[in-house]
C-alpha cells in the first residue's frame, strides 16, 4: 500500500478521540484521480463510450434538465452563503487538509458553472459573479475532486440551510456520466451486476458453490446442520446480502443463516441478484433505478413473500427508495422495505429469541459500534443495530458523540472509492474513525455495511489502531444458542 | 491499455498491473510478476495457493472464497499474508493470472 508518511498529515492530533482541523494544504489531493471507466464497461451500462464530442453543450444541457426536475438542487445551487459551517465536517478534509475538499468549496465548482450558464449575473458579467466556464479545467477538477466525495451527506448535518451536499456532488457525477465521464471502479462493478447478478462477479455456479461450502464448513467446524439455499421457489423470505458476506465477510453469511435457522424462516438468495449494493447510487439516476429493480424481478420471479436487505450500506439507501424508484410494493408483506436489523428487532420484541441468546459469548470483545454513513444519514437505521448489539453483547461503548449517529464519519470509501489508486485518500478520509475507536479502545468494531468491512480493516493497521472489524449479526450469531 | 516487458514476454495489463490476456500467463510469468509484488521466489507453499486459485478459476469463473482457500490450502490466512504480502485477493490473484476482484472487498 502507498502509504504517506512523507506528508504532515499523519502528524495530525487527535484529542479525546476528535481530530482537529488540519492547516490547509492547497492541492494536497489535486494528483489523485480515479483510473477513468472503460469502453465495454461504459457500453454496459449506457453511458457513452468516451468523451462525446459536444460535451461542453451537453453537460450545460444536462445541468438545465436537473435544475428543472430537481428543484431541490436549484435551491442548493441559490442559497448558500459561504458561512463555512460544513468546511471543516468533511472526513476528506479533516485527513487530507486539501481546501478543495471543504464541502463548500467542492460544491462550489458545480455553482461556479451554473452561475455562468443559468444566471443573467454569470451570463454578463461572469467574472463579478464568480462564474467560470465548463472548459477542459473544469471537467479536471470535476472529475477529481467530486470523486474525492463519498456522498456521505455529514456536511448537510451542519448546514444551517439544510444544503446536501451529497446531491450536488450526485448531480456533477450524473453530469459527468452523461458525457461519457466516469471512473472504472464503478462502472465495472454496474456492468458486472447486469452480466453476472452482483457487484463482484460470482457466476451462479460459484454462488451455490460456496453456499455449500459454507454448510459443510458450518457442519464441520461446529457441528450444526445449516442451510443456505439458491433459487428457492416460494420461500418466505428472499435476502439480498452485499455479494461481499458470501466471499469475504462469511460470519455475516453464517449469522443470516443461523438466525433463520433458529426462528425456522424459510429464506433464500437469488442467483439473478445476489446484491444489494447498488453502485448506480454513485453514478446516475437510470442505473441506481435499474441495479434496485433487479431485487424486485428476483423477489417477484421467486414469489416470496418478502424481502430482507443484508448488511449493506448503500444497498439500504438505495432500498428504502425502491417504490419510489420502481413502484409500490404491495404485492409483498409489509413492513417493506425491511432491513435485517430492523427484522432482528422485530424479533427480538415478539419474544422470538427469549432464552435464546447467550450475551456472554462475546465477553472477549469490548464491541463499539460505526454507523456507516448511508444507513446513519439516508435511510433511519441508527437505533435497531445497537439494540441487536446489546442484546448480543454485555460490553459495548460508543464513540464520542460528534463521530457517531448523524454525526458518523464516512468510513473513508464510500461513494465509489473503494478502489486502490486513491488509497492515499482512503487513508486519509479514514482517521478521524480511526482516531475515535482508538480512544475507546474497543476490541472489536462492528458495522453493517460491507464497503466499511472492506475499508476499516485497512484503516485500522494504517493508523496502528488494534481492533477487529465486523458485522452486527456476526456478534448476535456468536451468541444464539442452537 | 499499458503493454510491460515481462519475462521478455510482452503482456498486457491493467492499470493495477493484471494481467489482460489470461492464455499467456507461464510459470515464468508467474515468477516475474510475483518480483512486483515483493515475492522474491516462489516457494512450494506459493505455487499450491497459485494452482489451487487456478484451477478454481477455471472452472467457476471467479476467485474461490478466502475461507474456502485457507481449507484446501490448508494455510492459515496469516500465513497466506505471508507469502503474499498484499494479501490473496491482490497479490495472489495477481500472480495467478486472475482479473482483479471488484466490488466491496
Amino acid at each position: 500500500m502507498a502509504k504517506f508518511d512523507e506528508t504532515p498529515i499523519i502528524q495530525d492530533p487527535a484529542k479525546a478521540g476528535i481530530l482537529a482541523p488540519p492547516p490547509i494544504r492547497e492541492h494536497a489531493t489535486a494528483a489523485m484521480r480515479c483510473w477513468p471507466g472503460k469502453a465495454k464497461d461504459h457500453k454496459a451500462i449506457d453511458l457513452p463510450e468516451e468523451r462525446v464530442p459536444d460535451w461542453q453543450q451537453k453537460a450545460i444541457a444536462k445541468l438545465g434538465e436537473l435544475l428543472e426536475k430537481n428543484k431541490a438542487l436549484r435551491v442548493y445551487m441559490d442559497i448558500c452563503v459561504r458561512c463555512g459551517a460544513c468546511a471543516d465536517k468533511c472526513q476528506y478534509y479533516l485527513g487530507t487538509g486539501d481546501p478543495q475538499n471543504m464541502p463548500v468549496a467542492r460544491a462550489e465548482l458545480l455553482r461556479q458553472v451554473f452561475r455562468r450558464y443559468y444566471t443573467l449575473g454569470g451570463r454578463l458579467f461572469p467574472d463579478l459573479s464568480h462564474a467560470a466556464e465548463f472548459d477542459e479545467e473544469m471537467l479536471e477538477k470535476w472529475y477529481i475532486y467530486f470523486y474525492q466525495c463519498s456522498e456521505c451527506r455529514r456536511c448537510s448535518v451542519f448546514c444551517p440551510y439544510g444544503i446536501d451536499t451529497a446531491e450536488i456532488t450526485m448531480a456533477a457525477r450524473e453530469i459527468m456520466s452523461s458525457i461519457g465521464v466516469a471512473t472504472k471502479y464503478v462502472t465495472e462493478v454496474v456492468a458486472k451486476v447486469y452480466e453476472r447478478g452482483n457487484n463482484l462477479g460470482i457466476p451462479p455456479l460459484a454462488w451455490i458453490d460456496n453456499c455449500e461450502f459454507l454448510e459443510e464448513d458450518v457442519e464441520e467446524e461446529e457441528g450444526i446442520s445449516l442451510r443456505f439455499p439458491v433459487d428457492e421457489q416460494g420461500a418466505d423470505v428472499l435476502l439480498v446480502p452485499p455479494s461481499a458476506d458470501n466471499f469475504a465477510n462469511v460470519d455475516t453469511m453464517i449469522g443470516y443463516a443461523k438466525l433463520f435457522h433458529l426462528l425456522g424462516i424459510r429464506w433464500t438468495t437469488s442467483t439473478y441478484c445476489n446484491e444489494g449494493g447498488n453502485f448506480g447510487l454513485f453514478l446516475n439516476y437510470y442505473n441506481l433505478k435499474k441495479v434496485n429493480k433487479r431485487i424486485i424481478d428476483a423477489a417477484r420471479m421467486l414469489g416470496v413473500k418478502t424481502i430482507i436487505w443484508g448488511e449493506c450500506g448503500h444497498a439500504w439507501r438505495a432500498g428504502v427508495l425502491t417504490p419510489t424508484l420502481n413502484g409500490p410494493m404491495d404485492m409483498f408483506d409489509p413492513p417493506y422495505p425491511y432491513h435485517i436489523s430492523q427484522f432482528i428487532v422485530d424479533m427480538l420484541r415478539k419474544g422470538a429469541l427469549d432464552g435464546k441468546i447467550d450475551k456472554s459469548a462475546n465477553d472477549d470483545y469490548l464491541v463499539t459500534y460505526h454507523d456507516p454513513c448511508n444507513p446513519a444519514r439516508s435511510s433511519q437505521l441508527i437505533e435497531e443495530p445497537r439494540e441487536v448489539l446489546r442484546a448480543s453483547c454485555n460490553r459495548f461503548v460508543e464513540m464520542p458523540a460528534d463521530t457517531i449517529r448523524e454525526k458518523t464519519f464516512c468510513c473513508g470509501a464510500g461513494g465509489g472509492l473503494l478502489t486502490d489508486e486513491v488509497m492515499p485518500i482512503r487513508m486519509a478520509g479514514g482517521k478521524p474513525r480511526a482516531m475515535a475507536v482508538k480512544h475507546v479502545g474497543a476490541n472489536y468494531l462492528a458495522t453493517p455495511c460491507a464497503i466499511c468491512k472492506a475499508q476499516l480493516p485497512e484503516v485500522m493497521s494504517y493508523w496502528d489502531v488494534p481492533v477487529q472489524v465486523g458485522g452486527v449479526i456476526d456478534l448476535l450469531a456468536n451468541a444464539l444458542k442452537l | 491499455m499499458p503493454f510491460v516487458q515481462l519475462d521478455g514476454i510482452e503482456v498486457e495489463v491493467d492499470e493495477d498491473g493484471f494481467i489482460q490476456e489470461p492464455d499467456k500467463w507461464t510459470e515464468e510469468l508467474a515468477a516475474a510478476i510475483a518480483k512486483t509484488e515483493e515475492v522474491e521466489e516462489l516457494t512450494e507453499d506459493h505455487w499450491r495457493v497459485i494452482n489451487y486459485l487456478r484451477g478454481y478459476y477455471q472452472e467457476f469463473g471467479i476467485a474461490p472464497m478466502i475461507r474456502k482457500l485457507c481449507k484446501e490450502t490448508d494455510f492459515k490466512l496469516k500465513y497466506i499474508y505471508e507469502l503474499f504480502p498484499s494479501g490473496p485477493a491482490k497479490g495472489a490473484c495477481k500472480i495467478a493470472g486472475l482479473p482483479k476482484p471488484t466490488g466491496c472487498v
